[in-house]
């Protein structure tokens, strides 16, 4: 019997030459509600289709029906790995949409939180795809203990560790605590001394090079055509960062250079991090020493009772995983009259028949590791 | 040499092996619930009322101006507001919450409550063990078990409840400047009205 979830198969030779598995939710790779409905031939992968599942909510439809600061809390829960970003990337369209300025040093506070976010991501993306590919434990425990120095200056900050629901239009929710900055900077200065460590570990070894090196290539084309962002973009050679196409914020203050792939293969994505890495940190340092004082917050914006004029806009940053926009238009109720997030998980998600087509069975986890996906922003 | 990297990523592993013997930097366990980590000042769980005074209804902030309420993401907050005034701790008459319940099963602990009030009645606790065995009313907090005293809020969150005792403070100071003078230009109407007309010649 041909699978029957299938339109085309690949021609038969006869019944039972194709096996149809479902990997996940269940399977330990899918992280969540994430299945793979794959087709094997013996156990090379035909045709796969990802079946997105629902989390908890509907983030854009409770985002309609609650006020322009409560959808705040929920972009946290978006992508619960990078909460300060999804914060950044929503109060961006909201004060484009109302007309908001954010003071120097809450645009400061904002690259320095937003960098933070993206040394805790991509360290952790690299230990959880290498727990995939079967390395049990150590890397997953030395990023996590990197991580956990992150945290600790989130929640002397903001008060809690992953949902931090910092930011607010026109600024920040609140000044940065006595002795926040000098932690923050021995983070920054010894977050290279991890990657060196992290790079003599893995980098060059050969089980992580012969797994990695050649599977799930994404050609350059095909990552454009499929409106594939961030990093797994990168990988494949395109050179397309917002922070330096759009320079918001003030990320044209900085010095740091947008590292490029080759190949567009699941090692060059995992080296593109470990790269970014390095670049996040010397952006870090240059955001922490220039940091000036002064407010924190547009005295303009309102909490209660905040309604923006009709109107729309499209706030969008490089997020940890990608391009992470939001649109929003008002029609000057409390409320957004339509609230839509274009999360990069998801997105790049839709390329991941293609790169997996006609690699082995167990190469489909680590193509999926190497997406870096996390299904809060995959749930709609 | 095929092998080398593997090589060096064990010398790497057990660098930081041996090295959690000797570093002080090694991440220590912590033997809870014996054992607990301080919190961070700024830390944030779950709502709490904040009173003055001795008497915890009579001395509650809260006005049941019911800002909370339309405010917060989830919709946990319920009040009901008193239709007639009490007295307050210092006796003044005020509006009250008749029932003012958080359902914590549904709060998402993102202090949008807090920000928005405008009488600094409602404050962020750092108290994290709230489980219990009764899973509907258990987790349905009244007005009885949300209300805290002043003093746990300076105990918590030191910085911040000093800065709110200096604007209340300021604000208090102020509103009885304005009383003491409106009453004066009162006593002042009063006696101008009072007294005999100038004669006229």
């Amino acid at each position: 019997m041909p699978p029957k979830n299938f339109e085309l198969l690949p021609k038969a030779g006869a019944e039972g030459d194709f096996l149809e598995v479902a990997m996940g939710p269940q399977h330990p790779s899918t992280h969540g509600v994430f299945r793979m409905d794959v087709v094997l031939d013996g156990e090379r992968v035909v045709k796969l289709k990802p079946v997105f599942g629902y989390l908890h909510r509907n983030h854009e439809k409770i985002a309609e029906n609650t006020t322009y600061l409560g959808s705040m809390p929920y972009t946290d829960r978006l992508d619960y790995f990078c909460s300060m970003t999804n914060n950044w990337a929503y109060a961006l369209s909201i004060e484009k949409l109302a007309g908001l300025a954010v003071p120097e040093r809450a645009e400061y506070i904002r690259v320095i939180t937003g960098e933070l976010t993206r040394l805790l991501n991509h360290s952790c993306l690299i230990g959880f795809l290498l727990q995939d590919m079967g390395a049990l434990g150590t890397p997953v425990m030395y990023a996590f203990r990197e991580r956990e120095k992150i945290l600790d200056l989130f929640e002397s900050l903001s008060g809690s560790r992953m949902m931090c629901n910092y930011m607010r239009f026109g600024g920040c929710r609140c000044d940065l605590p006595a002795g926040w900055i000098e932690e923050a900077k021995q983070v920054a200065d010894n977050f290279p001394r991890f990657l060196d460590e992290f790079e003599k570990l893995l980098c060059e070894n050969e089980i992580l090079m012969a797994r990695t090196q050649g599977v799930g290539v994404l050609p350059k084309e095909l990552a454009i055509n499929a409106g594939v962002t961030g990093p797994m973009l990168r990988a494949s050679g395109v050179n397309y960062d917002i922070r330096k196409v759009d320079k918001y914020g003030i990320y044209d203050r900085f010095q740091f250079r947008v590292p490029l792939g080759d190949h567009g293969d699941t090692y060059d994505r995992f080296m593109i991090r470990v790269l970014e890495m390095h670049e996040s940190a010397k952006i870090l340092q240059q955001a922490l020493k220039d940091i000036p004082s002064g407010p924190i917050i547009d005295p303009k914006a309102k909490l209660r009772g905040f309604r923006p004029k009709a109107g729309e806009a499209y706030g969008r940053i490089e997020a940890p995983k990608g391009e992470l926009g939001f649109y929003v238009i008002s029609d000057g109720s409390p409320n957004p009259y339509r609230y839509r997030v274009r999360p990069p998980s998801l997105i790049n998600l839709t390329i991941l028949e293609d790169m997996c087509l006609g690699n082995m069975v167990a190469d489909v986890v680590v193509i999926l590791g190497s997406v870096d996906i996390v299904l809060g922003e995959v749930d709609r | 040499m095929l092998g080398e990297g593997i090589i060096k990523g064990m010398v790497e592993t057990a660098k930081n092996f041996v090295g959690s013997y000797v570093d002080d930097e090694r991440l220590t366990t912590v033997q809870y619930p014996e054992e607990r980590i301080p919190p961070k000042e700024a830390a944030r769980n779950f709502p709490f009322l904040v009173f003055d005074g001795d008497d915890p209804m009579a001395g509650l902030r809260c006005v049941a101006c019911l800002i909370c309420e339309k405010e917060c993401p989830p919709q946990c907050i319920y009040i009901v507001k008193d239709t007639a005034k009490k007295p307050d701790h210092t006796g003044k008459m005020q509006f009250q919450p008749k029932v003012f319940d958080i359902d914590i099963s549904v709060c998402m602990s993102c202090q949008i409550c807090v920000e928005v009030c405008p009488f600094e009645a409602i404050k962020m606790d750092t108290e994290f063990e709230l489980s219990n065995t009764d899973r509907f009313g258990g987790l349905l907090f009244d007005k009885h078990k949300l209300a805290k005293s002043n003093e746990h809020y300076r105990k918590i969150h030191p910085t911040e409840a000093a800065e709110v005792d200096a604007r209340l403070a300021a604000e208090k100071a102020k509103a009885e400047a304005k009383a003491k003078a409106d009453a004066e230009a009162k006593t002042k109407a009063v006696a101008a009205k009072s007294a005999p007309a100038p004669l006229t010649a």
